[in-house]
């Protein structure tokens, strides 16, 4: 495993960091909060960051993508991390791309990836159902009817799920409710009859929506992967997914950091420049500390994906607990280090404080993955 | 097949053939390592061997030239040595402070003959070295030392005290902060010296620690003559030379660990329930630390990669002691708390001597030796964060 950056990697992470510091900085997302967007992030954005070639980072070139692997995603939302940029890369780019890409038939994939490539499409992974992370625990059901099935049940936390032109439903065609085995994808589209979408503004003034599944009928072919088999889809999809927000995590929590310690080499009190209190100096000390051990993390759970280990899931797990802890902790550690000021909406900390704890929510917080770390490691 | 393909192929022949058996279990105490000198006691005829084998490749030091008792090994050579000798579990045939410490320091800084004359015995295993830096006065301000070395034209005449040297009641020589000159800032004045420990006048003094054991020892010099040639750099620039060496020796201490994962040890004292550690807190704390343990694993491993690719770890050193040895304590509460009463039995063959109970207690020093982790945090603060003051 190479724990550092090749040459072309350094260049991407260099285009990605100008590229959201330019198109997508923390003022942007203030926009679109204090403006109360209807989508929720720049349309205009998500198709320079197509032309960037962000959204085919997962997709093959056959389909439009350039397929540069996870490494290379984990580059970029770690830019976007750093600046808050709110963008459909990870519902879309990341979670719909990898289902469609490791579940798809050969006509979905034809049909959809180069869509998602280009910009053009955007989609939403509808798998949870509760406050907490549990796929297992899903309820919503797929029961057969005419050549197709009928779906039943609510979906929250449904990243771009108000916005989103398909949805991908993970809906139990089997098993009971906390059964890990007998669940199945399906594209639902947002406009059947039967189907009711409610935008959630969350804390971190990002996307998200609750759904409801009233009787939707979808065809057979809506079916992503085999009926039954959508676990292990979404076993790809999900490790996907929780390592790019490790990798959003490892920005927004350095981030948070950087402007903190700026902050603390500026302000005077007791006639002395705050960051020569030795309190503060250690606390900062040791969150730079945590977060160079997170940085070896996040690479190690993306080189395991690229490579393919075994392992992988397990690395993932490891690195989404591990930044969840460490990004939460930069961000609380900074408001208090802030002073007054960290409680403002002025400064940015609290925005990152926000979008962390989110972040570390999704796909499951530090302790679900230490549950899964126990599990794999067996005690 | 790769140069390196080759080397790996040749090192795991080499390893399978040479490395006797019972050099391939884990070592259960601190006893069964082997740091040699000129008193060692080899505790088996294996252990012999496995240091006449190993250094006699150049493998104690595989990195440094041949001409002083190496292999001249690349970084990725290195990397693949000690895979080999991790698949097979082989022991490390030498632990020695003149390895880890001295070396790279007399490597940088030393003259060709002094390298000539005390790298190879360290390489062979065969002079033992202490170090002398901190005194009762000076600890984490270790630049206010006070043992003084007058100028007495041949030769240095040395008087003052060391403490917490460690095994220096075995150790054949030492490597010695000494003031030289009183009369600038603390860091100027500071010479660092090389002598034998039977010089007259050398008198150290065992210190019971509380793990049971006396690793340490407080040392006097009394009229301690030492020739001029025995002294490393130049006169009164001692200090660079001992933050250098401080360096290598905090990267040593971050990296120490357990051979085996705290989950592993923690199912072996307290059996599954339903396959899951009967504790379920601690399970918790447990699942936590392996996560941290392998990310600093990852992190020792990027920075290596960064020190191949030419970036000087620096300051970062105090970094990785710091997380390291923090980590290495919280591991052995864990491990103690999972013992429970069997953990804590402080003597007694069923409990090895209370092997586990002892180095959980020695483990609380891991974060004092070789610089406090208060003094880790403030070097990150100062070098690395570049905060004012201090
Ligand atoms: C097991 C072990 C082996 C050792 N082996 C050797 C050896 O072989 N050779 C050798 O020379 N030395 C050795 N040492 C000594 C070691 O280097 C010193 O103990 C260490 O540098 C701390 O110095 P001190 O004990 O005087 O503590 P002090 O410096 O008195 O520190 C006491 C407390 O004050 C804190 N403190 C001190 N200064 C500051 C500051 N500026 N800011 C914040 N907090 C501060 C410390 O962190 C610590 O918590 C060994 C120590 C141990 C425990």
């Amino acid at each position: 495993m190479k724990l550092l950056l090749t040459e072309d990697e350094v260049m991407l992470q260099d285009a990605a960091a100008g590229f959201f510091r330019d198109k997508a900085p923390v003022t942007e997302l203030r926009k679109l909060r204090d403006t109360e967007d209807a989508t929720g992030f720049s349309r205009g954005l998500w198709q320079d960051m197509a032309e960037m070639g962000f959204s085919g980072i997962l997709i093959p070139e056959e389909h439009g993508g350039n397929d540069m692997g996870y490494r290379a995603m984990g580059l970029v939302a770690e830019e976007m991390g750093k600046n808050l940029s709110a963008s459909p890369f990870l519902s879309t780019a990341i979670l719909a791309a990898t289902a469609i890409r490791k579940g798809g038939s050969a006509e979905q994939q034809a049909e959809w990836l180069p869509k998602i490539a280009g910009g053009s499409t955007i989609m939403a992974l509808a798998l949870d159902e509760g406050g907490k992370h549990n796929p297992a625990k899903t309820a919503t059901t797929a029961t057969p009817s005419g050549n197709g099935f009928r779906l039943n049940g609510a979906k929250a936390m449904v990243v771009d799920g108000h916005v989103a032109d398909k949805f991908i439903v993970a809906a139990r065609t089997s098993g009971a409710v906390g059964d890990p085995d007998g669940l199945s994808l399906f594209l639902v589209d947002p406009k059947s009859k039967g189907v009711s979408t409610e935008r959630t503004i969350m804390a971190d003034s990002r996307n998200a929506a609750r759904i409801v599944l009233d009787d939707v009928e979808v065809d057979g072919d809506a079916l992503i992967g085999e009926t039954g088999k959508g676990g292990e889809i979404l076993d790809l999809v999900l490790n996907a997914g929780r390592a790019a927000l490790s990798a959003e995590l490892l920005g927004s929590g350095s981030q948070a950091f950087e402007n903190t310690v700026e902050y603390i080499k500026e302000r005077k009190q007791f006639g002395r420049i705050i960051g020569e209190f030795q309190a503060l100096q250690h606390r900062a000390s040791h969150l730079y500390s945590e977060i160079e051990v997170c940085r070896s993390a996040v690479l190690a759970a993306l080189s395991a994906l690229d490579m393919g280990l075994p392992d992988a899931g397990t690395y993932v797990s490891m690195a989404k607990a591990k930044l969840g802890n460490v990004a939460r902790l930069a961000s609380v550690e900074g408001i208090q280090m802030h002073g007054g000021v960290g409680m403002t909406d002025e400064f940015d900390v609290g925005l990152f404080a926000k979008r962390i704890r989110v972040a570390q929510e999704m796909f499951g917080d530090t302790n679900y993955h230490l549950e899964q770390v126990a599990q794999s490691k067996k005690f | 097949m790769s140069d390196l393909d080759k080397f790996r192929a040749e090192t795991r022949a080499w390893l399978e053939e040479n490395c006797p058996p019972e050099m391939r279990k884990p070592v259960k105490s601190d006893e069964e390592s082997c740091w040699g000198g000129r008193n060692w006691v080899f505790t088996s005829d294996d252990q012999k061997i496995w240091l006449e084998r190993m250094s006699a490749k150049g493998w104690t030091v595989p990195t440094w030239d041949e001409k002083y008792g190496g292999a001249g090994l690349t970084r990725a050579e290195e990397q693949i040595l000690k895979q080999e000798m991790k698949r097979i579990g082989a022991r490390s045939p030498l632990s020695s402070f003149g390895i880890w410490m001295l070396g790279p320091a007399l490597l940088k800084f030393g003259s060709e003959e002094q390298k000539l004359e005390y790298l190879p015995p360290i390489a062979r295993g065969e002079i033992r070295w202490c170090q002398g830096y901190s005194e009762p006065g000076s600890g984490s301000d270790l630049a206010s030392l006070q043992t003084k070395a007058e100028d007495k034209g041949d030769h240095y005449l040395v008087n003052g005290q060391k403490v917490w040297t460690s095994y220096a009641d075995k150790a054949d020589w030492i490597f010695c902060l000494v003031r030289t000159d009183n009369s600038g800032s603390k860091h100027e004045g500071i010479s660092f010296l090389l002598f034998d420990m039977t010089t007259p006048g050398v008198e150290p003094k065992p210190i019971k620690l509380i793990s049971g054991k006396s690793p340490f020892c407080e040392t006097f010099f009394t009229d301690v003559k030492v020739p001029k040639e025995n002294l490393v750099g130049v006169e009164g620039q001692g200090w660079n030379i001992a933050k250098y060496l401080l360096t290598h020796e905090r990267e040593m201490i971050g990296d120490i660990g357990l051979g085996r994962s705290v989950s592993e040890m923690a199912v072996d004292y307290m059996g599954l329930e339903d396959g899951k550690l009967p504790d379920p807190i601690l399970r918790g704390e447990i699942a936590q630390a392996e996560v941290d343990d392998w990310a600093f694993k990852m992190t020792m491993m990027r920075m290596l990669s960064e020190a191949k690719a030419g970036v000087s770890l620096g300051a970062k050193s105090s970094m990785l002691k710091y997380y390291g040895t923090e980590l290495n304590k919280r591991k052995f509460e864990l491990l103690i708390n999972a013992a429970g009463g069997d953990g804590l039995e402080w003597e007694g063959e069923r409990s090895n001597d209370g092997h586990l109970a002892r180095t959980w207690m020695r483990t609380k020093g891991n974060s004092i030796e070789g610089g406090t982790s208060e003094v880790m945090l403030n070097i990150i603060s100062k070098r690395i964060l570049e905060l004012p003051g201090g």
